[in-house]
């Protein structure tokens, strides 16, 4: 049984006089443990597609099952239940609060859980042990690269153990050495059984995925299995060419 | 998301604009501090006068001479000598509620001792004056029977002349002279402190009223026998107006008075005081709560003005905490205890600062400090209702925001 069912999925935004229909119809499903890259230029519905799987935005219509919950026609309430549940997001901007040093950033989706204040603690330390930030969980975001902060954004979406990982371009601020080591990170998360889903209109991130959806118009043009890179191991050879030259 | 949460979540947002919190939370407590210190003032300036009425006595009612018109000469109140020992007299042996009848004259004169002088009321009283204002001895007697009824040459001081004459020196059995007519000392009276109309009462010295009458004071009056005002002293648990009522009906049979002629003397109740005193504070406390009001309601604005401006400021993160998993209610809540701990910040900063002012007024007019229990917990209600009042919509508006769009904003 697949962990996503889409069926039809159909979005229409109503913008002045004009009607933009972002999604028109769209049918897929997303086994668990997969590694999709979702891609397509902008304006192709791969956005407006990422919302309604993160329970951000709901279809006009169509039907959307997570975990086997029919979840396209839940309350506000209870879609900010699923997110809180199910999924786990990374944004291209990262938005952490920038007030707050790296733990509270991570404890911040258990507030919402309502988790106690013991477990809430415990458990943010560990997703950031997880990520390699052991020894920055005081930092401020401010006080903390672009890599790093990416780093703490991922804790914090996985800390409420989620079903899925919903990353929107995720390493689109990042240069290509940080970016690798974002998707080895991902990478590794996926191979530990986590569900990954990764927007990027880059076609060099979307290598790392074992499927490719492609986007255009509000739908699907192309679905596509591939053998993924590995990020390690690009990983390695960029730092080996960097102690050659 | 519990309180506790909501809490921390609202000191960190407010302290990371002290500024701009500050600011904010000033109309709430520049409101807060005038009503506390207005209530703290006006409270404390009542009982000041409240007690001094009552350091008069309880329960008086003074009677004095009226408007009297003999042979085309109108004398107005308080002037004229309508009123006699004979009066008093009958006022207290035959008025059942009342309990003493203190006849009295007071006059002003140059009272000598030695070499110094000093210049103070002089009274010419019975020792049932002293009961009627219940005014004890400090050390000393009072008058003999035969002192109080028929006079003697013998005085009483008030604390204020004996400091002025003696110092610390002991004044009993000492003579001053008044108006050039020896009198001994037999008494000093305890500490009275001022009247209602902040005369020093201690700034006095009493003889018998007989003496007072012949050899001092009103010397005009010895014929007649007529004195300057009656203080009378009602029992405890009975009516005033009903002592009222039969002292007049008493003095109009007595003065002969017939029906249709006005009355040729006065009663004074200091309850009547007591409650004109009491409805002007009731007047003065209207128009400050009506200031007050004012304040508050445009704290109350600014409040809900700066909530906006933060709810807007921080879309992104409102959309960033929709994302984990902030339910539009939380997101609410959020806002709105971050609002009322903005207005109660402000209203306890406002009671301190009031308190702090209305001890500084009090310190410098001399007045107790007074303190009302139920405005500090008015005024802490009032400014977390401002605050819940002020902060809904801008709530509201943040807990309706669409997360995709909150996310998407810069």
């Amino acid at each position: 049984m697949a962990l996503i069912e889409v069926r039809d999925l159909t979005r229409i935004y109503q913008m002045g006089d004009e009607t933009v229909t972002a999604l028109a119809g769209v049918s897929l499903d997303v086994t668990e443990g997969s590694f999709v890259a979702v891609m397509g230029p902008s304006g192709s519905g791969k956005s407006t597609f990422m919302n309604i799987i993160g329970c951000l935005d709901k279809p006009n219509a169509g039907r959307y099952r997570l975990a086997d919950e029919e979840v396209s026609s839940l309350s506000a309430d209870a879609l900010a239940s699923v997110r809180s549940r199910r999924i786990g997001f990374v944004f291209q901007q990262f938005n952490l609060l920038d007030r707050s040093n790296a733990l509270s950033n991570v404890m911040l989706p258990m507030v919402y859980a309502s988790a106690d204040r013991k477990e809430r603690r415990r458990k943010a330390e560990a997703a950031l042990v997880r990520v390699g930030l052991g020894d920055r969980m005081g930092h401020t975001p401010l006080q903390l690269s672009g890599g790093q902060q990416q780093r703490v954004a991922i804790a914090r979406a996985l800390v409420n153990s989620p079903k899925i990982l919903l990353a929107d371009e995720p390493t689109g601020a990042l240069d290509s050495r940080t970016s690798l080591d974002i998707m080895a990170l991902f990478q590794e998360l996926n191979r530990e059984g986590m569900t990954v889903l990764v927007v990027t209109h880059e076609q060099d991130v979307a290598e790392f995925a074992s499927r490719v959806v492609r986007f255009r118009d509000g739908k699907v043009i192309s679905d596509n299995e591939q053998l993924p890179r590995d990020a390690a191991t690009s990983l390695r050879a960029l730092e080996a060419e960097g102690i050659a030259a | 998301m519990t309180l506790s949460d909501s809490l921390s979540s609202a000191f960190e947002a407010l302290r990371a604009h002290k500024l701009r919190s500050v600011l904010t939370m000033l109309g709430i407590v520049i409101g807060v501090a005038a009503v506390i210190a207005t209530v703290s003032i006006g409270g404390g300036a009542r009982e000041e006068v409240v007690g001094r009425i009552k350091s008069l006595g309880a329960n008086l009612i003074i009677v004095i001479p009226g408007n009297i018109t003999q042979g085309g000469v109108r004398l107005g109140t308080g002037q004229s000598a309508t009123l006699n020992d004979d009066d008093a007299k009958a006022i207290e042996k035959e008025v059942r509620p009342v309990l003493v009848a203190a006849p009295l004259l007071r006059g002003g004169a140059q009272v000598v001792f030695g070499g110094t002088n000093w210049g103070t009321s002089i009274f010419g009283v019975e020792n049932n004056y002293f009961e009627a204002r219940e005014w004890d001895i400090e050390s000393g007697r009072l008058f003999t029977g035969e002192e109080n009824q028929r006079g003697g040459q013998v005085a009483l001081l008030g604390l204020t002349v004996k400091n002025q004459l003696f110092g610390d020196d002991d004044p009993i059995g000492q003579t001053i002279r008044v108006k050039n007519v020896p009198f001994e000392i037999i008494g000093v009276l305890a500490r009275k402190g001022q009247s209602a109309q902040g005369q020093d009462q201690d700034d006095a010295v009493f003889l018998p009223l007989q003496s007072a009458r012949q050899r001092v004071i009103g010397t005009s009056r010895a014929k007649n026998r007529s004195v300057g005002s009656i203080m009378v002293k009602v029992r405890e648990g009975e009516e005033m107006s009903d002592a009222e009522t039969e002292i007049k009906a008493l003095l109009r049979q007595r003065h002969r008075l017939r029906e249709g002629d006005e009355d040729d003397f006065t009663l004074r109740n200091l309850s009547d005081i007591l409650a004109t005193v009491e409805a002007s504070a009731r007047v003065l406390s209207i128009g400050l709560a009506a200031v007050a009001a004012v304040s508050l309601l445009v704290g109350g604005i600014g409040i809900m003005n700066i909530m906006l401006v933060s709810v807007t400021e921080r879309t992104r993160e409102i959309g960033v905490r929709m994302a984990v998993g902030a339910r539009p209610t939380d997101v609410m809540g959020q806002f709105l205890i971050e609002a009322t701990t903005l207005a109660l910040l402000g209203g306890i900063a406002g009671i301190l600062l009031g308190g702090v002012g209305a001890q500084i007024v009090s310190r410098f007019a001399g007045w107790p400090l007074y303190v009302d229990v139920s405005a500090i917990v008015l005024a802490v209600v009032v400014s977390g209702l401002i605050g819940i009042g002020a902060g809904f919509y801008p709530a509201w508006r943040a807990s309706r925001l669409d997360p995709v769009e909150a996310l998407r904003s810069a």
